[in-house]
């Protein structure tokens, strides 16, 4: 095997299974920590033997074994009398004997252990950023490198985030556990915004030339996929993979042939990946088999799904849209949320109707800088026949925008109002 | 990246002898490992080549052949969909698949065509005009 080949090897065996490498570790020394910091160590072991023995039948396996003896070697060292020796006894019952099948033995618990690595990185105790970040290094087994690349920042400011969020969590005492009953919600809260984070950042670049980050989105899918296997039970999850399905299977619609945006109504929906539909409703539909009332993720993907089952945009049905966001703006009220209502009542019932409540909200500070409120309110004008205005509104949604893409569409649709003065 | 995995059929396979208890049960396992991984988007077995038929075209012509086909193993016995980050990952996840049958076998991983594929034949002109 070549060098080339062995590297290839060990980087697609690291993403396979670094995170449940770090996740076994983590429960073995109860620092998040120290145990990237030896499932880095058995990566470099396995690199060196590979080169020189070949890549075993079962990587995998190979890693994993030697990572629990390292961990078992360094248990050892903290020899911190009776306890540490107690300790070892229950993993070996637990989990049989470290020279044994670490795979076949550890399926279940290593399932357990994703989920509480989950909720450790995004423990409240971290910053947005800082769970982000380690979410994406410890359950993505992203780089350092590839992390600061989606977020157009330096290594070493990544490099350094991580290193301050593990400080953090070891200084916090954050126990290597799922959280309690009483705080599943909110602990879930975090991971689940956390996740959707990952995915919005990859989905729409907020500034500079690049629309998309593909590979940020397929990240964040991966995961909540992922966590929809280990906490099934939870509408929600269902519900973000949902949302997330369902919006990245229009990602190939959303530019056109120039990189531009193309908007919602305005997309080939033949481009639309029907998989991810699948997928998506499938996922809404667990989200609503409890018969609950849904949760904010579940509405957004309700919403989604509206538009996902429109074969063409005037087959949308907007009533049930505009109802969705009545729902949504009770459980999760924001400003941004009632726009997107005021644009599926104009859809629904009509420009004038909307434009009375889109004029609501002109004054929210909360919306002051704000592109998409002239955008919506240029949109109605323009369709009441008020072209003066719709241009002027256009304008400033153009001045305020941050992303050059979309500043283009929206100065194009000002130069278009022209045409009606 | 996403890539299609196919199982290539088997004389086995294709006189429609049914997997063993086991080895479904193995083959569960891994496809919830694959789920648990948020690797697996989709995935299907085959029935035998007998049951289906094959639409051949020839110029305005469409002649429908009926099953079974000769050559077991360049038919397909079953497929997924996976998302990975790239091809070796695929290869490592396929290394770890139960083996599909009791005879020798081969599974076929073939990387399927992305928007961004089409991007530059969508700018290009004469493209967009041929393509209609």
């Amino acid at each position: 095997m070549t060098e080339d080949a062995i590297h290839r090897t060990v980087e697609a065996v690291w993403r396979m299974e670094s995170a449940k490498l770090i996740a076994m570790l983590a429960r073995m020394l109860r620092d998040v920590g120290e145990a990237e910091e030896l499932a880095q160590d058995a990566l470099v072991a396995a690199l060196e033997q590979w080169r020189a023995n070949g890549v075993p039948e079962r990587p995998g396996a190979w890693l994993m074994t030697t990572a629990r003896h390292r961990a078992f070697d360094r248990l050892r060292r903290r020899r911190v009398g009776e306890r540490v020796g107690e300790q070892l006894a229950h993993h070996v019952e637990a989990h049989g004997d470290p020279g044994g099948d670490p795979a076949a033995a550890l399926d279940e618990p290593i399932a357990d252990d994703l989920l509480r690595l989950m909720f450790v990185a995004c423990h409240p105790v971290l910053g947005t950023e800082a769970r982000v970040a380690l979410t994406l290094r410890l359950l993505g087994g992203l780089t350092t490198a590839e992390i600061a690349r989606a977020f157009l920042t330096t290594e070493a400011a990544i490099a350094q985030r991580i290193v301050r969020a593990k400080r953090t969590l070891a200084e916090a005492r954050v126990p290597f556990e799922t959280p309690r009953t009483e705080e599943l919600d909110a602990r879930l809260a975090s991971v689940l915004e956390v996740l959707y984070l990952i995915f919005n950042e990859g989905y729409a670049a907020t500034s500079g030339p690049d629309w998309m980050r593909p590979a940020l989105c397929e990240e964040a899918l991966r995961l909540g996929r992922m966590l929809a296997e280990l906490i099934p039970s939870e509408p929600e999850v269902h519900g973000l993979v949902a949302l997330m399905e369902l919006q990245a299977s229009r990602a190939a619609a959303r530019l056109g042939p120039g990189g531009e945006p193309v908007l919602l109504l305005e997309q080939d929906r033949a481009r639309w990946d029907r998989l991810l539909i699948g997928r998506g409703l499938a996922a809404l539909a667990r989200a609503e088999a409890r018969g609950e009332a849904l949760g904010p993720y579940a509405l957004q993907a309700a919403i989604a799904a509206c538009h996902a089952r429109a074969a063409v945009a005037s087959d949308t049905d907007w009533a049930r849209i505009a109802a969705l966001y009545d729902a949504l703006v009770q459980l999760a009220p924001s400003p941004v949320v009632e726009l997107n209502r005021a644009v599926a009542v104009s859809m629904a019932f009509g420009a004038a109707e909307a434009l009375g409540l889109v004029d609501a909200l002109a004054g929210d500070p909360r919306l002051a800088g704000y592109h998409l409120l002239p955008a919506v309110r240029g949109e109605l004008l323009q369709r009441l026949g008020r072209a003066g205005e719709a241009r002027a509104e256009f304008e400033r949604a153009a001045a305020l925008t941050r992303n050059e893409r979309e500043r283009a569409l929206l100065r194009g649709r000002a130069t278009g109002c022209d045409g009606g003065d | 990246m996403r890539v299609m995995v196919m199982v290539k059929a088997t004389a086995d396979s294709e006189r429609g002898v049914m997997p063993s208890p086991e080895l479904l049960a193995a083959m569960g396992r891994f496809n919830e490992e694959l789920a648990r991984a948020g690797v697996l988007l989709a995935g299907e077995g085959l029935k035998r080549s007998a049951l289906g038929c094959r639409v051949r075209f020839s110029g305005s012509h469409r002649t429908v052949v009926d099953g079974p086909f000769a050559e077991a193993k360049e038919l397909v016995a079953g497929f997924w969909l996976w998302q990975v980050k790239s091809l070796q990952e695929a290869v490592e996840w396929v290394r770890k698949c139960p083996n599909p049958f009791p005879t020798d076998c081969e599974i076929e991983i073939r990387p399927v065509f992305e928007a961004e594929d089409f991007a530059p034949a969508s700018t290009d002109p004469a493209a967009r005009a041929s393509a209609g």
